[in-house]
Order: structure tokens, then sequence, then C-alpha cells
């Protein structure tokens, strides 16, 4: 076994992402995604990388999309606003379909809201906060384990689809430090024929989101880009489904809202009764039909979440009898708490 | 074995680091062990906080509201998490800085002179490590000694491991 450390969700990252041939980063400080930044301005110039402050959020994004174009692995991170202000740039990434690595350590909103860990950003990541006919990837991490595991992740998934990948945490999982076994390389090696390499010997590459002339040309790509995500949506889907197989009662949650979920769920199996939890590992695309595996029995579904109802949204898109479904969040910075989930899940059985 | 605990003090008291210095010891016995520091707002104003959490299983939250063991390096820090501690936890407080005495007689409370223990040994600074000693005695369970020590070398700098004999005798003077 590989030896354990104790490791901040935001270090992890930093580290995940050198582990995966990540060689630059841009990022402007915002609370509470800063060791992300301080870790890869120590770490990125030992191992010949580039780490650069930007000036601002959408510099960062738009040094991310030269980078991503010259064919680097790249990343960029932030917390909600400033996530909100790299949208045009992920527009635009989408539309030059670049891969890189955005990490969104969600805060309590809307405007500059407050610090505290919030799930509040659900929408924006998977209903596209930029304009345009546009996905983009988002991974869940819920422990400081998955912040690594699925930062190797999201850069060959980036690579593999020529897509931003989001990551998306929360506060809470940022600073909280626990047991970390840092994982391997992939090993996966992605061409990049596409790349602005210099063009010596071939024909010139361009890499651009203006698609005027022919008339038809923007929608060309839309068409290819829609067949992408259609691809996606049918390969890369990633969920976990917890004691679900006879649930009567199912939590649906992701990232720091689904470690209180599975507590309960453990705490109501202790009293007889029979819970379980299915936990989004990826947000878009949406695990749908493994939802409908795990809702199969389920009397009813309860959504939890660190919002006042956005996954909802998906939940209720995907399941047979929508009805089924029912809600709690807290907003704001604040957590979902254990005894509110079994007192709710409770009062269904009288 | 689930104890969640809070240790508060002023910046620059050590207590992020006596927490992480927990929770490696704990994490090398393989118990499962969280560690969050206060990094909001409630920071101003020169106290300092993290929770910890060890435990047998798989932690949920890492915030600790209602600590079962709550740390206290200075009066402001008495103040404000005396009163939500756990009926039945512990309060351990260090009566080098802290005059008043607790007021609950629903938790166990012990004083120790964290700094004066520590100047003994010739440093101030390490009355961080007088309080983990303390705990450790009282809740064995958490971690051994022997984990808490080994832990040292990995949770303080390389820079600072010079003072570890120092830290160490401090430990062990308060381990009773």
């Amino acid at each position: 076994m590989s030896e354990k450390i104790l490791m901040k969700g935001n270090e992890a990252l930093g580290e995940a992402a050198i582990i995966a041939g990540c060689r630059f980063y841009f990022g402007y400080p915002i609370t509470p995604q800063n060791e992300v930044p301080a870790y890869m301005s120590r770490r990125l110039p030992r191992v010949g990388g580039t780490f650069l402050q930007a000036e601002s959020e959408l510099a960062a994004i738009n040094m991310v999309y030269g980078a991503s174009a010259a064919g680097a692995r790249v990343m960029t991170s932030s917390s909600s606003p400033g996530i909100s202000l790299k949208q045009e740039g992920l527009s635009y990434i989408a539309g030059a379909e670049l891969p890189c690595v955005v990490v969104n350590i969600m805060r309590g909103g809307p405007g500059l809201g407050n610090i505290a860990g919030s799930q509040g950003d659900y929408f924006q990541s998977t209903r596209g906060g930029g304009n345009g006919d546009y996905r983009q990837l988002v991974l869940t991490p819920a422990t400081v384990q998955e912040m690594a595991d699925l930062t190797l992740l999201a850069f060959d998934l980036a690579d593999e689809y020529r897509i931003a990948v989001l990551i998306l945490g929360d506060g809470y999982l940022g600073q909280i430090s626990e047991a970390l076994t840092l994982p391997k390389p992939t090993g996966k090696v992605f061409e990049k024929p596409w790349a602005l390499t210099g063009a010596k010997g071939r024909k010139p590459n361009k890499v651009a989101s203006l698609r005027l002339v022919p008339e038809t040309s923007l929608e060309e790509l839309n068409l290819v880009l829609n067949e992408k995500y259609k691809k996606i949506s049918a390969k890369e889907c990633r969920s976990e489904s917890y004691l679900t197989e006879d649930a009567e009662y199912l939590l649906v949650a992701y990232g720091t809202s689904s470690r209180i979920c599975r507590e309960a769920v453990n705490e109501l199996r202790e009293e007889g009764i029979k819970a379980g939890l299915f936990r989004l590992i990826t947000a878009w695309p949406f695990p749908a039909e493994a939802l409908q595996i795990a809702s199969a029995k389920a009397k009813k579904i309860l959504t939890v979440e660190m919002s006042l109802g956005q996954m909802i949204e998906d939940v209720k898109l995907s399941v047979k009898d929508p009805e089924r479904v029912d809600f709690y969040g807290r907003s704001g910075g604040m957590l979902p708490e254990t005894d509110e989930i079994k007192r709710r899940i409770k009062a269904y059985g009288n | 074995m689930h104890e969640e605990i809070i240790v508060a003090g002023f910046g620059g008291q050590g207590v992020i680091m006596a927490g992480k210095l927990l929770c490696v010891a704990a994490m090398n016995e393989d118990k499962y062990v969280s560690h969050i520091p206060s990094y909001g707002a409630e920071m101003r104003g020169g106290t300092a906080n993290c929770s910890v959490v060890i435990s047998d299983k798989e932690i949920s939250s890492p915030t600790v509201p209602k600590p079962s063991i709550a740390i206290v390096m200075n009066t402001p820090s008495l103040v404000k998490f005396e009163p939500r501690v756990k009926s039945g936890g512990l309060l351990i407080y260090n009566s080098s800085l802290i005059d008043q005495k607790p007021k609950r007689t629903d938790i166990t409370t012990v004083g120790i002179k964290a700094n004066d223990i520590s100047e003994a040994e010739g440093s101030v600074r390490a009355a961080n490590m007088a309080v983990i000693g303390k705990l450790q005695a009282l809740k064995p369970e958490i971690a051994s000694l022997d984990s808490v020590i080994k832990a040292l070398d990995v949770v303080i700098s390389a820079r600072n491991r010079k003072h570890n004999d120092t830290n160490i005798k401090v430990l062990k003077k308060a381990n009773l």
C-alpha cells in the first residue's frame, strides 16, 4: 500500500495536476481556493513549469486559451464570483475546442456572497455560464482523495474530447485536510495535431471561435460539438450507488453534502430503515440511467444540496414518477444536517 | 471512537499545527481524520481555531459546531467555545494565560499551565505541545504518545525541526 499523507483538498488538487503533467497555471486570488495558486506557485517552477498570477480572472482564462492552443496541459482555478468572470473565456474555449481544466471551489452567493462552502453554482456549471450552444464536463469530488484522483481524470478527459473540464468542489472540500494516497500518472498520451506548434513542413493550424464565412460554417461546428456532447453523454457518466439496491428512501447528493447523506444513510440503516445514497461524480453528463436504476424501488427521493434547489431539476428530469422527488437544502455557506435528513426520511414513513 | 475537537487560541500559538499533529498521529494508526481551519470572517479579531474529527468511521461533515473536546489557549477562546462543548465532554484550558475558571459543571475541565511548562524547557513557543501532551494522557484512544512524537517529523517544517527536542520534552512533561 502506498503511504498516506495528510493533505489539504486545494493542495491535493494542485499536486495531482502536476502529476497529470500540467505545467501551466494562470489564476487570480480568491478565498477559499487560494491554496491552489499558492501551491502551484511553489511547485511549478521546480518542475520546469510556469505559474503566473494574472491581472484578472478574465486575463487568466484567456492565458489558459493560449497555452491550450499551443498544446500544453493547463489549469486555472477560482471561486464562484471569479468563475463568473471566466465565463466569456470558457465559451470561447468551447468554440475553439480547446482542452483545459478549470476548478471552481464554490462559495456562497449570489454576488460576492461570503467565503464559506456552497453548491450554488450547479446551474452555472451544468447549463453553460457563457453564451452559445455548448457544454462542459463537470466532475464533483467528495473527498480529498477524489480532489486528487478526479484531477488526473479531468486532464485526460479534456485532452480526449478537446473540452473544458470543470472540477466543481466547494469551500469545505478546498479547506479540509484528510488522508491522501498520491495518485500515479495515468500514462495516457494524447496527440494534438491541431495545436499551434509552428507550421514548418505542414499546413498552418487555426484555432478560433469566430466563424463568419461561409454562413453555414458555424452550424457545422455546432453539429460537430453536438456529436461530441452526445458521445460524452453516452460514455462518461459517473456516479456511486451506495446501498441503493433495496432502498425505499433514496438520497441524491454530490460533494460535501453527499458525505452528510452517507452518514444519514448509515444511521438510518442501523435503525432498520432502508435508505440509500446516489452520489454524482459527473454533474454533466448527468448520470440519469444509473439514477433510474438506483431509484427503482424508492418510495421517496430526497435531493440534498448546499443550495435552495438546483440539481433537483436534473433529478426530476431523470427519474420515473418525479412526484417522488423532494428537497432539503441549506444555503449561504451553511451545511445540511444529518439529523434533519433523518427526521425527514422518518416522516415519509408515517 | 469518535471525537470532534476544537483547538483555539491566538494566531501564532500553533493551534492549527496542534490539530494537524493529532490528525497525522491518528491517521498513522489507521483512523479516519479530518482537519479544517477557521478561515472566515471569524478569524478577524485575533483568534484562530481548527476543527478536527478523529473517528473509527468515515467522516461526514468536517465542521464541529458542538465539540466533544475543546482545547483553548487564551481567554477569548474560552469564552467562545466553553458554551459549545457537548455535555459530558472535555475542556482543556491554558491556565498560564487564562485567569478565569470555566463555569460548566456538566463537562470535565482541566487547566494546564502550558506556557509555563513550555518556558521551563527553554521556549514559550511549544505551549501547543503541552496541551496536546495533556490531551493524549486524558484520551489515549485518539493516538499513542509514540504516534504523536513520530508525527512531529511530518507536521513540523524542515526549517523548524531542530526544535523537536524541545517539543518532545514539553509533550512528555505535560503527559500526566
